[in-house]
Protein backbone atom coordinates (compact mmCIF):
# COMPACT_ATOMS: atom_id res chain seq x y z
CA UNK A 1 0.00 0.00 0.00
CA UNK A 2 1.38 3.41 -0.94
CA UNK A 3 0.75 6.30 1.44
CA UNK A 4 1.40 9.95 0.73
CA UNK A 5 1.29 12.20 3.80
CA UNK A 6 1.29 15.96 3.23
CA UNK A 7 3.02 17.91 5.97
CA UNK A 8 3.20 21.62 6.58
CA UNK A 9 5.49 23.66 8.77
CA UNK A 10 3.90 25.72 11.54
CA UNK A 11 5.04 27.68 14.61
CA UNK A 12 5.28 25.58 17.78
CA UNK A 13 1.94 25.53 19.66
CA UNK A 14 3.38 27.58 22.57
CA UNK A 15 4.51 30.42 20.28
CA UNK A 16 3.36 33.93 21.10
CA UNK A 17 2.00 35.06 17.76
CA UNK A 18 3.25 38.48 16.62
CA UNK A 19 3.54 40.13 13.23
CA UNK A 20 6.20 42.20 11.48
CA UNK A 21 6.02 46.00 12.08
CA UNK A 22 4.30 46.53 8.70
CA UNK A 23 1.80 43.74 9.60
CA UNK A 24 2.42 42.05 6.28
CA UNK A 25 3.85 38.82 7.67
CA UNK A 26 4.16 36.57 10.68
CA UNK A 27 7.15 37.52 12.83
CA UNK A 28 9.20 34.33 12.79
CA UNK A 29 12.16 35.73 14.75
CA UNK A 30 13.16 33.23 17.41
CA UNK A 31 10.21 30.96 16.61
CA UNK A 32 10.58 27.20 16.75
CA UNK A 33 8.87 25.47 13.81
CA UNK A 34 7.28 22.05 13.99
CA UNK A 35 5.36 19.59 11.82
CA UNK A 36 1.72 20.67 11.95
CA UNK A 37 0.33 18.52 14.83
CA UNK A 38 -2.61 17.16 12.79
CA UNK A 39 -0.27 16.24 9.93
CA UNK A 40 1.86 14.35 12.43
CA UNK A 41 -1.21 12.36 13.53
CA UNK A 42 -1.86 11.52 9.86
CA UNK A 43 1.76 10.42 9.46
CA UNK A 44 1.64 8.23 12.56
CA UNK A 45 -1.53 6.44 11.46
CA UNK A 46 -0.01 5.83 8.01
CA UNK A 47 3.02 4.25 9.69
CA UNK A 48 0.83 2.08 11.94
CA UNK A 49 -1.11 0.73 8.97
CA UNK A 50 2.08 0.23 6.97
CA UNK A 51 3.68 -1.72 9.82
CA UNK A 52 0.63 -3.97 10.08
CA UNK A 53 -0.05 -4.47 6.37
CA UNK A 54 3.12 -3.54 4.48
CA UNK A 55 3.72 -0.68 2.07
CA UNK A 56 5.55 2.61 1.89
CA UNK A 57 4.99 6.02 3.44
CA UNK A 58 6.16 9.09 1.55
CA UNK A 59 5.93 12.58 3.04
CA UNK A 60 5.52 15.60 0.80
CA UNK A 61 5.96 19.25 1.68
CA UNK A 62 5.55 22.40 -0.39
CA UNK A 63 8.09 24.90 0.89
CA UNK A 64 11.63 26.18 0.82
CA UNK A 65 14.87 24.75 2.26
CA UNK A 66 14.07 26.14 5.73
CA UNK A 67 11.56 23.29 6.09
CA UNK A 68 14.20 20.56 5.74
CA UNK A 69 14.46 20.04 9.54
CA UNK A 70 10.77 19.14 9.85
CA UNK A 71 11.01 16.89 6.79
CA UNK A 72 13.97 15.10 8.43
CA UNK A 73 11.90 14.80 11.59
CA UNK A 74 9.12 13.09 9.60
CA UNK A 75 11.73 10.68 8.22
CA UNK A 76 13.03 10.09 11.75
CA UNK A 77 9.51 9.27 12.92
CA UNK A 78 9.46 6.58 10.25
CA UNK A 79 8.53 7.82 6.76
CA UNK A 80 10.46 5.98 4.03
CA UNK A 81 11.21 8.92 1.80
CA UNK A 82 10.33 12.57 1.29
CA UNK A 83 9.57 15.04 -1.47
CA UNK A 84 9.85 18.79 -1.22
CA UNK A 85 8.23 20.97 -3.87
CA UNK A 86 10.50 23.97 -3.95
CA UNK A 87 8.03 26.87 -3.69
CA UNK A 88 6.54 29.15 -1.06
CA UNK A 89 3.20 27.74 0.11
CA UNK A 90 1.18 30.96 0.07
CA UNK A 91 -2.07 29.68 -1.43
CA UNK A 92 -3.99 26.46 -0.75
CA UNK A 93 -4.98 25.76 -4.36
CA UNK A 94 -1.39 26.30 -5.49
CA UNK A 95 -0.16 23.80 -2.87
CA UNK A 96 -2.89 21.30 -3.78
CA UNK A 97 -2.12 21.55 -7.50
CA UNK A 98 1.56 20.89 -6.84
CA UNK A 99 0.85 17.86 -4.68
CA UNK A 100 -1.81 16.51 -7.05
CA UNK A 101 0.53 16.90 -10.02
CA UNK A 102 3.23 14.92 -8.21
CA UNK A 103 0.80 12.29 -6.87
CA UNK A 104 -0.77 11.67 -10.27
CA UNK A 105 2.26 9.81 -11.57
CA UNK A 106 2.98 7.92 -8.37
CA UNK A 107 -0.43 6.24 -7.95
CA UNK A 108 -0.82 6.49 -4.18
CA UNK A 109 -3.52 4.43 -2.49
CA UNK A 110 -4.01 6.80 0.42
CA UNK A 111 -3.31 10.55 0.63
CA UNK A 112 -3.46 12.05 4.11
CA UNK A 113 -3.21 15.56 5.55
CA UNK A 114 -4.06 17.10 8.92
CA UNK A 115 -7.57 18.53 9.30
CA UNK A 116 -6.04 22.03 9.07
CA UNK A 117 -2.72 23.73 9.65
CA UNK A 118 -2.61 25.55 12.96
CA UNK A 119 -1.35 28.74 11.27
CA UNK A 120 -3.85 29.42 8.46
CA UNK A 121 -6.61 27.13 9.84
CA UNK A 122 -8.15 26.75 6.41
CA UNK A 123 -8.30 22.98 5.98
CA UNK A 124 -8.46 23.26 2.20
CA UNK A 125 -5.61 21.26 0.73
CA UNK A 126 -6.92 17.70 1.25
CA UNK A 127 -10.28 18.32 -0.42
CA UNK A 128 -8.61 20.18 -3.27
CA UNK A 129 -6.14 17.35 -3.95
CA UNK A 130 -9.01 14.83 -3.92
CA UNK A 131 -11.00 16.92 -6.39
CA UNK A 132 -8.01 17.37 -8.70
CA UNK A 133 -7.34 13.61 -8.66
CA UNK A 134 -11.05 12.77 -8.76
CA UNK A 135 -10.94 10.47 -5.72
CA UNK A 136 -13.18 10.28 -2.61
CA UNK A 137 -12.37 12.55 0.32
CA UNK A 138 -13.19 12.27 4.01
CA UNK A 139 -12.57 15.46 5.98
CA UNK A 140 -11.90 15.72 9.73
CA UNK A 141 -11.54 11.98 10.33
CA UNK A 142 -10.92 10.57 13.80
CA UNK A 143 -10.27 6.95 12.79
CA UNK A 144 -8.90 5.08 9.81
CA UNK A 145 -8.80 1.35 9.12
CA UNK A 146 -8.00 -0.29 5.82
CA UNK A 147 -9.19 -3.71 4.76
CA UNK A 148 -8.13 -4.77 1.27
CA UNK A 149 -9.38 -2.16 -1.16
CA UNK A 150 -11.84 -0.55 1.26
CA UNK A 151 -11.17 1.97 4.00
CA UNK A 152 -13.44 2.59 6.96
CA UNK A 153 -13.22 5.97 8.62
CA UNK A 154 -14.95 7.81 11.40
CA UNK A 155 -15.50 11.50 10.73
CA UNK A 156 -16.82 14.44 12.70
CA UNK A 157 -20.24 15.78 11.81
CA UNK A 158 -22.15 18.58 13.47
CA UNK A 159 -23.46 17.02 16.66
CA UNK A 160 -21.76 13.64 16.46
CA UNK A 161 -19.73 11.27 14.35
CA UNK A 162 -20.28 9.16 11.28
CA UNK A 163 -18.69 5.88 10.26
CA UNK A 164 -18.10 5.92 6.51
CA UNK A 165 -16.43 3.69 3.97
CA UNK A 166 -14.67 4.52 0.71
CA UNK A 167 -12.76 2.57 -1.89
CA UNK A 168 -9.05 3.07 -2.44
CA UNK A 169 -7.56 5.34 -3.65
CA UNK A 170 -8.89 8.13 -1.43
CA UNK A 171 -7.82 11.17 0.57
CA UNK A 172 -8.61 12.05 4.19
CA UNK A 173 -7.70 14.69 6.77
CA UNK A 174 -6.81 13.75 10.34
CA UNK A 175 -8.48 15.09 13.47
CA UNK A 176 -7.42 14.37 17.04
CA UNK A 177 -7.81 10.65 17.97
CA UNK A 178 -6.54 9.61 14.51
CA UNK A 179 -3.29 8.43 16.16
CA UNK A 180 -1.01 9.28 19.05
CA UNK A 181 2.13 11.00 17.74
CA UNK A 182 5.41 9.15 18.28
CA UNK A 183 8.72 10.45 19.53
CA UNK A 184 11.48 9.47 17.10
CA UNK A 185 14.09 7.11 18.57
CA UNK A 186 17.85 7.35 18.05
CA UNK A 187 17.84 4.77 15.27
CA UNK A 188 15.14 6.72 13.47
CA UNK A 189 17.07 9.97 13.82
CA UNK A 190 20.27 8.36 12.50
CA UNK A 191 18.57 6.70 9.54
CA UNK A 192 16.66 9.89 8.65
CA UNK A 193 19.93 11.47 7.54
CA UNK A 194 20.37 8.99 4.72
CA UNK A 195 16.76 8.54 3.60
CA UNK A 196 15.97 10.09 0.22
CA UNK A 197 14.67 13.69 0.12
CA UNK A 198 13.78 14.60 -3.43
CA UNK A 199 13.45 18.27 -4.41
CA UNK A 200 11.00 19.02 -7.23
CA UNK A 201 10.55 22.38 -8.94
CA UNK A 202 6.98 23.77 -8.98
CA UNK A 203 4.76 23.75 -12.06
CA UNK A 204 1.42 25.19 -10.90
CA UNK A 205 0.58 28.77 -11.79
CA UNK A 206 -2.73 29.44 -10.01
CA UNK A 207 -2.71 31.52 -6.84
CA UNK A 208 -6.25 32.83 -6.34
CA UNK A 209 -5.70 34.13 -2.80
CA UNK A 210 -3.08 36.21 -1.02
CA UNK A 211 -2.84 37.32 2.60
CA UNK A 212 -2.38 41.10 2.51
CA UNK A 213 -1.99 41.84 6.20
CA UNK A 214 -2.33 40.42 9.70
CA UNK A 215 -3.66 41.68 13.01
CA UNK A 216 -3.58 40.40 16.56
CA UNK A 217 -6.96 40.06 18.27
CA UNK A 218 -8.08 43.34 19.91
CA UNK A 219 -6.72 43.78 23.44
CA UNK A 220 -9.19 42.96 26.19
CA UNK A 221 -10.06 45.56 28.81
CA UNK A 222 -9.25 44.64 32.41
CA UNK A 223 -11.09 41.72 33.95
CA UNK A 224 -13.92 42.79 36.26
CA UNK A 225 -13.54 40.83 39.49
CA UNK A 226 -16.52 39.63 41.51
CA UNK A 227 -16.31 38.57 45.16
CA UNK A 228 -16.42 34.77 45.58
CA UNK A 229 -18.96 35.19 48.37
CA UNK A 230 -21.39 36.87 45.99
CA UNK A 231 -21.67 34.94 42.71
CA UNK A 232 -25.14 36.50 42.29
CA UNK A 233 -23.31 39.73 41.37
CA UNK A 234 -21.79 37.86 38.43
CA UNK A 235 -25.20 36.55 37.39
CA UNK A 236 -26.52 40.14 37.39
CA UNK A 237 -23.55 41.53 35.44
CA UNK A 238 -23.82 38.80 32.82
CA UNK A 239 -27.51 39.48 32.42
CA UNK A 240 -27.72 43.28 32.52
CA UNK A 241 -24.26 44.49 31.47
CA UNK A 242 -22.94 41.78 29.17
CA UNK A 243 -26.42 40.70 28.03
CA UNK A 244 -24.96 37.24 27.72
CA UNK A 245 -28.14 35.37 28.67
CA UNK B 1 -25.48 37.38 -11.43
CA UNK B 2 -26.35 36.04 -8.04
CA UNK B 3 -24.80 35.16 -4.74
CA UNK B 4 -25.11 31.42 -4.23
CA UNK B 5 -25.57 30.22 -0.66
CA UNK B 6 -25.25 26.59 0.34
CA UNK B 7 -28.19 26.22 2.76
CA UNK B 8 -27.28 23.11 4.68
CA UNK B 9 -30.08 21.09 6.22
CA UNK B 10 -29.91 18.63 9.08
CA UNK B 11 -32.58 15.96 8.67
CA UNK B 12 -34.66 18.43 6.69
CA UNK B 13 -34.23 21.38 9.07
CA UNK B 14 -32.22 24.58 8.60
CA UNK B 15 -30.26 25.61 11.63
CA UNK B 16 -28.35 28.64 12.79
CA UNK B 17 -25.22 28.20 10.62
CA UNK B 18 -27.35 28.13 7.44
CA UNK B 19 -29.29 31.22 8.51
CA UNK B 20 -26.05 33.05 9.28
CA UNK B 21 -24.76 32.14 5.81
CA UNK B 22 -28.02 33.31 4.20
CA UNK B 23 -27.98 36.64 6.05
CA UNK B 24 -24.35 37.04 5.07
CA UNK B 25 -25.17 36.20 1.45
CA UNK B 26 -27.97 38.79 1.43
CA UNK B 27 -25.70 41.52 2.78
CA UNK B 28 -22.97 40.51 0.34
CA UNK B 29 -25.43 40.74 -2.57
CA UNK B 30 -26.25 44.29 -1.49
CA UNK B 31 -22.57 45.16 -1.92
CA UNK B 32 -21.91 43.22 -5.12
CA UNK B 33 -25.31 43.55 -6.79
CA UNK B 34 -27.67 40.73 -7.71
CA UNK B 35 -29.91 38.45 -5.73
CA UNK B 36 -29.41 35.47 -3.46
CA UNK B 37 -30.04 31.91 -4.57
CA UNK B 38 -29.98 29.22 -1.91
CA UNK B 39 -29.03 25.67 -2.84
CA UNK B 40 -30.59 22.88 -0.81
CA UNK B 41 -29.22 19.39 -1.28
CA UNK B 42 -31.16 16.70 0.51
CA UNK B 43 -34.00 14.32 0.58
CA UNK B 44 -37.60 15.07 1.58
CA UNK B 45 -37.16 18.60 2.87
CA UNK B 46 -40.64 19.97 3.61
CA UNK B 47 -41.98 22.77 1.43
CA UNK B 48 -42.63 24.97 4.48
CA UNK B 49 -39.00 24.65 5.51
CA UNK B 50 -37.84 25.66 2.02
CA UNK B 51 -40.16 28.68 1.97
CA UNK B 52 -38.71 29.81 5.31
CA UNK B 53 -35.43 30.55 3.53
CA UNK B 54 -37.13 33.53 1.87
CA UNK B 55 -37.40 35.12 5.31
CA UNK B 56 -33.61 35.43 5.32
CA UNK B 57 -33.28 37.16 1.99
CA UNK B 58 -33.05 34.60 -0.80
CA UNK B 59 -35.29 35.06 -3.80
CA UNK B 60 -34.74 31.61 -5.26
CA UNK B 61 -34.22 28.18 -3.77
CA UNK B 62 -32.71 25.48 -5.94
CA UNK B 63 -33.88 22.30 -4.29
CA UNK B 64 -32.25 19.03 -5.31
CA UNK B 65 -34.40 16.28 -3.84
CA UNK B 66 -32.46 13.06 -4.30
CA UNK B 67 -31.87 10.08 -1.98
CA UNK B 68 -28.19 10.20 -2.96
CA UNK B 69 -27.96 13.58 -1.28
CA UNK B 70 -29.37 12.36 2.03
CA UNK B 71 -25.84 11.58 3.22
CA UNK B 72 -22.64 13.50 2.60
CA UNK B 73 -20.46 12.30 -0.23
CA UNK B 74 -18.17 15.27 -0.79
CA UNK B 75 -17.64 14.60 -4.49
CA UNK B 76 -21.39 14.34 -5.16
CA UNK B 77 -22.18 17.55 -3.26
CA UNK B 78 -19.36 19.30 -5.13
CA UNK B 79 -20.75 18.26 -8.51
CA UNK B 80 -24.21 19.54 -7.54
CA UNK B 81 -22.87 22.86 -6.23
CA UNK B 82 -20.72 23.36 -9.34
CA UNK B 83 -23.72 22.83 -11.57
CA UNK B 84 -25.80 25.29 -9.52
CA UNK B 85 -23.00 27.87 -9.72
CA UNK B 86 -22.82 27.57 -13.50
CA UNK B 87 -26.60 27.65 -13.91
CA UNK B 88 -26.90 30.83 -11.82
CA UNK B 89 -23.73 32.46 -13.17
CA UNK B 90 -22.69 32.90 -9.55
CA UNK B 91 -19.49 34.81 -8.86
CA UNK B 92 -19.80 34.54 -5.08
CA UNK B 93 -20.55 31.30 -3.24
CA UNK B 94 -21.15 31.24 0.52
CA UNK B 95 -20.89 28.22 2.83
CA UNK B 96 -21.04 28.01 6.58
CA UNK B 97 -17.77 26.54 7.85
CA UNK B 98 -19.52 23.49 9.31
CA UNK B 99 -18.10 19.99 8.85
CA UNK B 100 -20.09 19.74 5.63
CA UNK B 101 -18.76 23.13 4.51
CA UNK B 102 -15.24 21.96 5.32
CA UNK B 103 -15.82 18.85 3.20
CA UNK B 104 -17.35 20.50 0.16
CA UNK B 105 -16.01 24.08 -0.20
CA UNK B 106 -12.36 23.08 -0.88
CA UNK B 107 -13.38 20.56 -3.56
CA UNK B 108 -15.64 23.14 -5.18
CA UNK B 109 -12.81 25.69 -5.11
CA UNK B 110 -10.48 23.27 -6.89
CA UNK B 111 -13.12 22.43 -9.46
CA UNK B 112 -14.01 26.07 -10.22
CA UNK B 113 -10.40 27.31 -9.82
CA UNK B 114 -11.81 29.69 -7.25
CA UNK B 115 -10.14 31.32 -4.28
CA UNK B 116 -11.62 30.14 -0.99
CA UNK B 117 -11.58 32.12 2.25
CA UNK B 118 -12.15 29.49 4.93
CA UNK B 119 -13.18 30.77 8.34
CA UNK B 120 -14.22 34.26 7.19
CA UNK B 121 -15.44 36.44 10.07
CA UNK B 122 -16.90 39.48 8.30
CA UNK B 123 -18.28 40.88 5.08
CA UNK B 124 -15.61 41.96 2.57
CA UNK B 125 -13.85 45.16 3.63
CA UNK B 126 -13.73 46.01 -0.07
CA UNK B 127 -15.17 44.31 -3.14
CA UNK B 128 -12.71 45.81 -5.67
CA UNK B 129 -10.23 44.38 -4.83
CA UNK B 130 -12.11 41.65 -2.99
CA UNK B 131 -10.72 41.45 0.54
CA UNK B 132 -12.13 39.45 3.47
CA UNK B 133 -10.95 39.05 7.04
CA UNK B 134 -10.48 35.56 8.38
CA UNK B 135 -9.20 33.92 11.53
CA UNK B 136 -5.69 32.51 11.59
CA UNK B 137 -3.13 31.14 14.04
CA UNK B 138 -5.92 29.28 15.86
CA UNK B 139 -7.62 32.41 17.17
CA UNK B 140 -4.36 34.24 17.89
CA UNK B 141 -4.64 36.44 14.82
CA UNK B 142 -6.64 37.65 11.84
CA UNK B 143 -5.59 38.10 8.25
CA UNK B 144 -7.06 40.08 5.36
CA UNK B 145 -7.19 37.81 2.36
CA UNK B 146 -7.49 39.11 -1.17
CA UNK B 147 -9.24 36.84 -3.64
CA UNK B 148 -8.22 37.42 -7.24
CA UNK B 149 -10.11 34.65 -9.05
CA UNK B 150 -13.29 35.34 -11.05
CA UNK B 151 -15.37 33.10 -8.75
CA UNK B 152 -14.94 33.64 -5.02
CA UNK B 153 -15.93 31.19 -2.29
CA UNK B 154 -16.45 32.18 1.33
CA UNK B 155 -16.79 29.69 4.19
CA UNK B 156 -18.18 31.72 7.06
CA UNK B 157 -17.01 30.85 10.58
CA UNK B 158 -19.90 29.63 12.73
CA UNK B 159 -21.25 32.23 15.21
CA UNK B 160 -19.40 35.07 13.50
CA UNK B 161 -22.30 36.73 11.67
CA UNK B 162 -25.73 37.88 12.87
CA UNK B 163 -29.02 36.52 11.58
CA UNK B 164 -31.47 39.08 10.18
CA UNK B 165 -34.94 38.71 8.79
CA UNK B 166 -34.94 40.03 5.21
CA UNK B 167 -38.36 38.97 3.99
CA UNK B 168 -38.14 38.25 0.28
CA UNK B 169 -40.57 36.75 -2.18
CA UNK B 170 -39.09 33.35 -2.87
CA UNK B 171 -39.58 30.81 -5.64
CA UNK B 172 -38.74 27.17 -5.07
CA UNK B 173 -37.25 25.55 -8.14
CA UNK B 174 -36.67 21.83 -8.53
CA UNK B 175 -33.04 21.25 -9.36
CA UNK B 176 -31.79 17.98 -10.86
CA UNK B 177 -28.00 18.11 -11.04
CA UNK B 178 -26.22 15.40 -13.00
CA UNK B 179 -24.60 13.46 -10.20
CA UNK B 180 -22.93 10.09 -10.32
CA UNK B 181 -22.91 7.41 -7.64
CA UNK B 182 -21.83 8.37 -4.15
CA UNK B 183 -18.20 7.52 -3.48
CA UNK B 184 -18.63 7.65 0.31
CA UNK B 185 -20.99 5.27 2.07
CA UNK B 186 -22.30 6.24 5.49
CA UNK B 187 -22.56 3.07 7.60
CA UNK B 188 -23.49 4.51 10.96
CA UNK B 189 -24.36 7.85 12.53
CA UNK B 190 -23.42 8.38 16.18
CA UNK B 191 -25.31 11.42 17.42
CA UNK B 192 -24.30 13.10 20.64
CA UNK B 193 -27.91 13.01 21.68
CA UNK B 194 -29.95 15.61 23.51
CA UNK B 195 -27.03 17.97 24.08
CA UNK B 196 -26.39 21.43 22.70
CA UNK B 197 -23.89 21.12 19.83
CA UNK B 198 -20.60 22.59 21.02
CA UNK B 199 -19.54 24.33 17.81
CA UNK B 200 -22.91 26.07 17.46
CA UNK B 201 -23.55 26.85 21.12
CA UNK B 202 -24.24 30.46 22.16
CA UNK B 203 -23.04 29.68 25.68
CA UNK B 204 -20.36 27.20 26.69
CA UNK B 205 -19.55 26.07 30.22
CA UNK B 206 -16.09 24.58 30.31
CA UNK B 207 -14.13 23.03 33.13
CA UNK B 208 -10.62 21.79 33.79
CA UNK B 209 -8.41 19.97 36.25
CA UNK B 210 -9.62 22.25 39.05
CA UNK B 211 -12.72 20.03 39.20
CA UNK B 212 -10.50 17.31 40.73
CA UNK B 213 -12.33 14.36 39.15
CA UNK B 214 -15.02 13.32 36.65
CA UNK B 215 -17.47 12.65 39.49
CA UNK B 216 -17.69 16.41 40.13
CA UNK B 217 -19.07 17.32 36.71
CA UNK B 218 -22.66 17.29 37.93
CA UNK B 219 -22.47 20.94 38.97
CA UNK B 220 -20.92 21.87 35.60
CA UNK B 221 -23.79 20.19 33.79
CA UNK B 222 -26.32 21.82 36.13
CA UNK B 223 -24.89 25.26 35.32
CA UNK B 224 -24.90 24.43 31.60
CA UNK B 225 -28.50 23.25 31.82
CA UNK B 226 -29.80 26.45 33.38
CA UNK B 227 -28.00 28.49 30.70
CA UNK B 228 -28.97 26.20 27.82
CA UNK B 229 -25.24 25.84 27.27
CA UNK B 230 -22.97 23.18 25.82
CA UNK B 231 -20.28 21.69 28.04
CA UNK B 232 -16.60 21.65 27.13
CA UNK B 233 -13.30 20.83 28.81
CA UNK B 234 -9.56 21.45 28.74
CA UNK B 235 -7.01 19.12 27.15
CA UNK B 236 -5.69 17.47 30.35
CA UNK B 237 -9.25 16.59 31.35
CA UNK B 238 -9.88 14.90 28.00
CA UNK B 239 -6.46 13.22 28.06
CA UNK B 240 -7.17 11.75 31.50
CA UNK B 241 -10.47 10.43 30.23
CA UNK B 242 -12.58 12.49 32.62
CA UNK B 243 -14.52 13.84 29.67
CA UNK B 244 -14.86 12.72 26.03
CA UNK B 245 -12.38 14.11 23.51
CA UNK B 246 -15.10 15.79 21.47
CA UNK B 247 -15.51 18.25 24.36
CA UNK B 248 -11.85 19.30 24.27
CA UNK B 249 -11.49 22.93 23.19
CA UNK B 250 -8.10 24.44 22.41
CA UNK B 251 -5.37 24.51 19.84
CA UNK B 252 -5.49 20.77 19.12
CA UNK B 253 -9.17 20.41 19.99
CA UNK B 254 -12.19 22.32 18.81
CA UNK B 255 -12.12 26.06 18.18
CA UNK B 256 -15.29 27.82 19.26
CA UNK B 257 -16.57 31.39 19.39
CA UNK B 258 -19.68 31.47 21.57
CA UNK B 259 -21.24 34.64 22.97
CA UNK B 260 -20.38 33.54 26.49
CA UNK B 261 -17.57 31.21 27.58
CA UNK B 262 -17.35 30.27 31.25
CA UNK B 263 -14.04 28.65 32.23
CA UNK B 264 -14.04 26.87 35.56
CA UNK B 265 -10.86 25.52 37.11
CA UNK B 266 -8.90 26.02 33.88
CA UNK B 267 -5.65 27.96 34.29
CA UNK B 268 -5.63 29.32 30.73
CA UNK B 269 -2.59 27.86 28.96
CA UNK B 270 -1.91 29.54 25.61
CA UNK B 271 -2.99 26.38 23.75
CA UNK B 272 -6.36 26.44 25.49
CA UNK B 273 -6.89 30.16 24.89
CA UNK B 274 -6.24 29.60 21.18
CA UNK B 275 -9.45 27.62 20.97
CA UNK B 276 -11.70 30.11 22.74
CA UNK B 277 -10.17 33.57 22.40
CA UNK B 278 -12.75 34.75 19.88
CA UNK B 279 -15.58 34.21 22.37
CA UNK B 280 -17.44 37.48 22.90
CA UNK B 281 -17.64 37.40 26.72
CA UNK B 282 -15.23 35.30 28.78
CA UNK B 283 -15.73 34.44 32.46
CA UNK B 284 -12.96 32.81 34.49
CA UNK B 285 -13.54 31.12 37.83
CA UNK B 286 -10.37 29.87 39.45
CA UNK B 287 -8.97 29.39 42.92
CA UNK B 288 -5.58 30.75 41.79
CA UNK B 289 -5.65 34.53 41.40
CA UNK B 290 -2.52 34.31 39.20
CA UNK B 291 -4.27 32.05 36.64
CA UNK B 292 -3.49 33.43 33.13
CA UNK B 293 -7.18 33.19 32.27
CA UNK B 294 -7.89 36.35 34.28
CA UNK B 295 -5.70 38.31 31.83
CA UNK B 296 -8.07 37.69 28.96
CA UNK B 297 -11.37 37.29 30.84
CA UNK B 298 -14.05 39.98 30.99
CA UNK B 299 -15.35 38.82 34.37
CA UNK B 300 -13.62 36.77 37.04
CA UNK B 301 -14.11 35.18 40.41
CA UNK B 302 -11.16 34.05 42.52
CA UNK B 303 -12.64 31.27 44.57
CA UNK B 304 -13.36 27.62 45.11
CA UNK B 305 -15.48 26.31 42.23
CA UNK B 306 -17.17 23.84 44.56
CA UNK B 307 -18.53 26.77 46.60
CA UNK B 308 -19.08 29.26 43.77
CA UNK B 309 -20.72 27.16 41.04
CA UNK B 310 -23.83 25.95 42.93
CA UNK B 311 -24.47 29.53 44.13
CA UNK B 312 -23.94 30.94 40.64
CA UNK B 313 -26.31 28.36 39.16
CA UNK B 314 -28.98 29.26 41.68
CA UNK B 315 -28.48 33.00 41.07
CA UNK B 316 -28.79 32.59 37.29
CA UNK B 317 -31.94 30.55 37.79
CA UNK B 318 -33.41 33.42 39.81
CA UNK B 319 -32.42 36.10 37.31
CA UNK B 320 -34.00 34.02 34.55
CA UNK B 321 -37.15 33.46 36.57
CA UNK B 322 -37.59 37.18 37.28
CA UNK B 323 -37.26 38.32 33.62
Amino acid sequence: MKFLVCISQVPDTTTKITFTPDNKAFNSTGVQFIINPYDEMALTRALEVKEAQGGTVTVIHVGLTNADPIIRKALAIGADDAVRINAEPTDALFVAEEIAAYAKNEKYDVILTGRESIDYNSGQVMGMIAELLNIPSVAVATKLDINGTTATLEREIDGGKEVVSVNLPFAASAQKDFAEPRIPNMRGIMSARTKPLKVVEPTATVKPTVSLSFQSPPAKSACKMVDAEHPEELAKLLHTEAKAF
Amino acid sequence: MSVLVFAENWDGKFKKPSLEALTYGFELAQKTGGTVTAVVLGNNVADDELKKLGEYGCSKVLYANNPKLATLSAGTYTAAMAEAATKEGAKHIVFSHTYTGKSVAPRLAARLKAGLVAGAVALPTSTEPFVIKKKCFSGKGFTDVQVTSDIKIIALAINSHHINANNTAVTIEAFSPAIGDNDTTVNEVKKTSGKVVLTEAEIVVSAGRGMKGPENWGMIEALADVLGAATACSKPVADMGWRPHHEHVGQTGITISPNLYIAIGISGAIQHLAGISSSKIIVAINIDKEAPFFKIADYGIVGDAFQVIPKLTEAIKQVKASH
